[in-house]
């Protein structure tokens, strides 16, 4: 009987890798095709996908010969990337069986990320699982897994908070005016100055719908530049004071000026002219902008960068709260996995398929017994063998079958078959189905 | 018959008490929906129990002291209710329906009739002045409760304390609405239920106003909130200070309310 098919995952990431290393070694998309057509072939390797996002380069292999497959993927990438073995070989992680399949899970689920919770990994790593299944490199083992690690990621994400919390400057900013202003459709947002995370903010302001959209710039010109960008209004930096009467609702800041660009005084009568409408401001520049005196006002409330800074940190900390859940639930995941690729075995599948023949003859000849009471002892022991004989003959086909699949090539594809045919891996009882949805 | 609705009742209001403090804590819809649906079926409980006793007495029960914190919880329960139609406040329960549970508890404990106003309250215009007031108190508790929460709330933004409480509370507008809304109803209510006081004891006593200590204070809650309107009305009053108002002025109307039973 042939070895049999093992789980190896080979890869580097941020936490493994400086950035320098990782742009060396990262594959484009059409890279990623070449590289799973040419690894394809190679006669150690029958399953194959390959991740690569700008925090990892991940191979997933199915192998019977697992040490000769991660030789072969190491000298592929010294080949393909001409890059000397020794550059990339310390920062390479290689899991085998169980805990290759946990870091599959662990990734899709984005609990090993370098923002913990960030969305786009399963999005990306879906891709890159299409891909490998356009070019026929995914077998039953890494559908079967690749399946799984959808589902967890999933009962990650609805199940545990690891993606509830703002984690950047712009995302903790509109959290924070969702929370003086209940949404922020229609509020007036008014930039100062200019500056990538200003904007940045003012884009994730427009996003969510708040509008009409005012810039005022020492600078007029650049002042009207960006008012076009989004579609806004370009007023004089002498008019600021006399806006923030009226309709602004939400400023942010971003000036290189060297003092306050607002200070307390400028706020007499402002607030009784405005009807106390609340003000917000996101005061983003260093030095700041806004005198954080201002902040005492009724219904004012001035957020700095620092202030905004330690906001994310609090929603990083709670994420990492949560990755704990998400991290038993990956744990569940891989026992349940190890489940189904045991069985993927000539074995268990033989003994399982006996089982369930066994398990409904004695449920048929319980309710046969219950309804003949007339019959004897002798009868029932002749219905019993009956039965025993009745099971025995129609599994003798099967059973032949699956001891020469043991043989072959592919034979996960029949035990997997033949497992599906019986509904051997049904769940039981409490349990969530063990067989992914494919 | 009468005591098992105020039983059920009783258990209504403790169950969805904690079940909305138990939302407050987990986040998790369904505890909320339940809460919700218990609150709604201890709430007729409530409303069968004050028919059957208006059935019995003949007039509307809020003679006694322990009739009326009965009517004023049931009242409470019901503003809440319709203010969820329009707003949504959820988190609001987890004060409401403790309160609402406090008042009915209070009003079971009470001995039934003993703390007799009759035969001054008496005839359409007691009727009309006492449902008024309730309710009118009622829409100014929630407008007392949703200040706290919005006290809270701001507290946590200015401070920049973002704590257990900055996730799971609504937005500062939603809360200044709420309060605002409640103030609208309540105060309307409030005045009717003086003025409707005023010509009761006109007809009984034979005099409008006599300024007594009780009815010096309900010129001044009076006063207190129709000032917090027109500041809200005229200036765009709000915020921090319309919610600290909120809950100084019912702090006073509670007092008021006793001082009628007491003194």
């Amino acid at each position: 009987m042939l070895v049999k098919r093992q789980i190896v995952s080979i890869g580097l990431n941020h936490k493994t890798a400086p950035i320098e290393v990782r742009e060396r070694l990262a594959f484009s998309k059409d890279d990623t095709a070449k590289v799973l057509e040419a690894m394809s072939q190679h006669p150690s390797v029958e399953e194959i996908a390959l991740f690569s996002t700008c925090n990892r380069v991940e191979f997933l292999l199915a192998t019977e010969t697992p040490d000769e497959a991660i030789d072969a993927v190491k000298n592929f990438m010294a080949e393909y990337k001409k890059t000397p073995r020794e550059v990339f070989e310390e920062v390479l992680y290689i899991h085998q069986g169980d805990p290759a399949v946990r870091h599959i899970f662990r990734v899709a689920s984005s609990l090993d990320s370098m923002v913990v919770g960030e969305p786009q990994i399963l999005g990306q790593i879906k891709d890159s699982y299409a891909t490998a299944c356009e070019h026929g490199t995914c077998g039953v083992v890494l559908n079967h897994l690749m399946h799984r690690s959808f589902s967890v990621a999933k009962r990650v994400r609805t199940e545990t908070g690891i993606g509830d919390h703002a984690v950047s400057i712009s995302y903790a900013a509109v959290e924070l005016g969702r929370k003086i202003f209940g949404d922020l459709e229609e509020r007036a947002v008014l930039l100062i100055g200019a500056g990538e995370m200003a904007e940045l903010a003012v884009e994730h302001l427009v996003n969510n719908r708040a509008r009409p959209i005012f810039v005022a710039n020492r600078t007029f010109e650049r002042g009207v530049e960006l008012a076009e960008r989004f579609k806004g209004t370009a007023i004089r930096f002498e008019e600021i004071l006399d806006y923030l009467k009226q309709e602004i609702d939400i400023v942010i800041s971003s000036t290189g000026a060297p003092g306050y660009v607002l200070v307390k005084d400028h706020f007499k009568g402002l607030m009784r002219a405005r009807k106390n409408r609340p003000l917000f401001f996101i005061d983003i520049a260093v030095p700041r902008d806004i005198d954080p005196e201002i902040n005492r006002i009724n219904n004012v409330y001035v957020y700095d960068i620092d202030d905004l800074k330690s906001a994310i940190q609090e929603n990083l900390d709670e994420r990492e709260q949560e990755a704990r859940r998400g991290e038993r639930l990956v744990d569940e995941s891989v026992i349940q996995f190890r489940r189904w690729f045991q069985g993927l075995e000539v074995v268990p599948t033989i003994v399982g398929l006996r089982d369930k023949m066994e398990e409904i003859r004695q449920r048929e000849l319980k309710k046969t017994f219950a309804s003949l009471k007339s019959a004897s002892e002798e009868d029932r022991q002749a219905i019993d063998r009956l039965t025993a004989a009745l099971v025995n003959k129609i599994l003798h086909d099967p059973t032949q079958f699956l001891k020469q699949v043991g043989h072959k090539e592919d034979k996960s594809l029949y035990l997997d078959m033949a497992r599906r045919i019986f509904n051997l891996d049904a769940p039981k009882d409490n349990e969530t189905k063990p067989d992914g949805e494919q | 018959m009468m005591s098992l609705l105020l039983g059920l009742t009783i258990a209504c209001y403790v169950v969805s008490s904690l079940g909305y403090q138990g939302y407050i804590l987990f986040q998790k819809r369904p505890i909320y929906q339940v809460s919700r649906i218990v609150l709604l079926a201890g709430f007729m409980c409530h409303t069968g129990f004050i028919a059957l006793q208006y059935v019995e007495a003949g007039h509307i029960p809020v003679q006694t002291l322990h009739e009326t914190l009965s009517a004023f919880g049931w009242a409470v329960v019901g503003v809440f209710l319709v203010l969820q139609i329009k707003f949504h406040l959820m988190v609001l329960g987890a004060l409401v329906a403790p309160l609402a549970t406090l008042a009915v508890i209070i009003a079971a404990m009470l001995p039934g009739p003993q703390v007799q106003l009759a035969p001054f309250f008496a005839g359409l215009w007691r009727t009309v002045h006492m449902g008024t007031l309730i309710l009118g108190n009622a829409a100014l508790a929630i407008a007392c409760l949703v200040g706290i929460l919005y006290l809270i709330q701001e507290n946590a933004i200015k401070d920049k304390k973002r704590g257990f409480f900055f996730t799971r509370l609504p937005s500062l507008s939603l809360l200044d609405s709420v309060g605002y809304a409640s103030l609208i109803v309540g105060f309307p209510l409030l005045t009717f239920g003086i003025i409707s006081g005023a010509i009761y004891a006109q007809a009984v006593r034979g005099r409008f106003w006599t300024w007594n200590p009780r009815e010096i204070f309900a010129v001044i809650t009076w006063l207190l909130f129709a000032a917090l309107l027109h500041e809200r009305l005229v200036v765009g009053w709000r915020g921090r200070r319309a919610a600290f108002m909120a809950i100084v002025g019912f702090a006073i109307l509670l007092f008021t309310f006793f001082l009628f039973f007491v003194g």
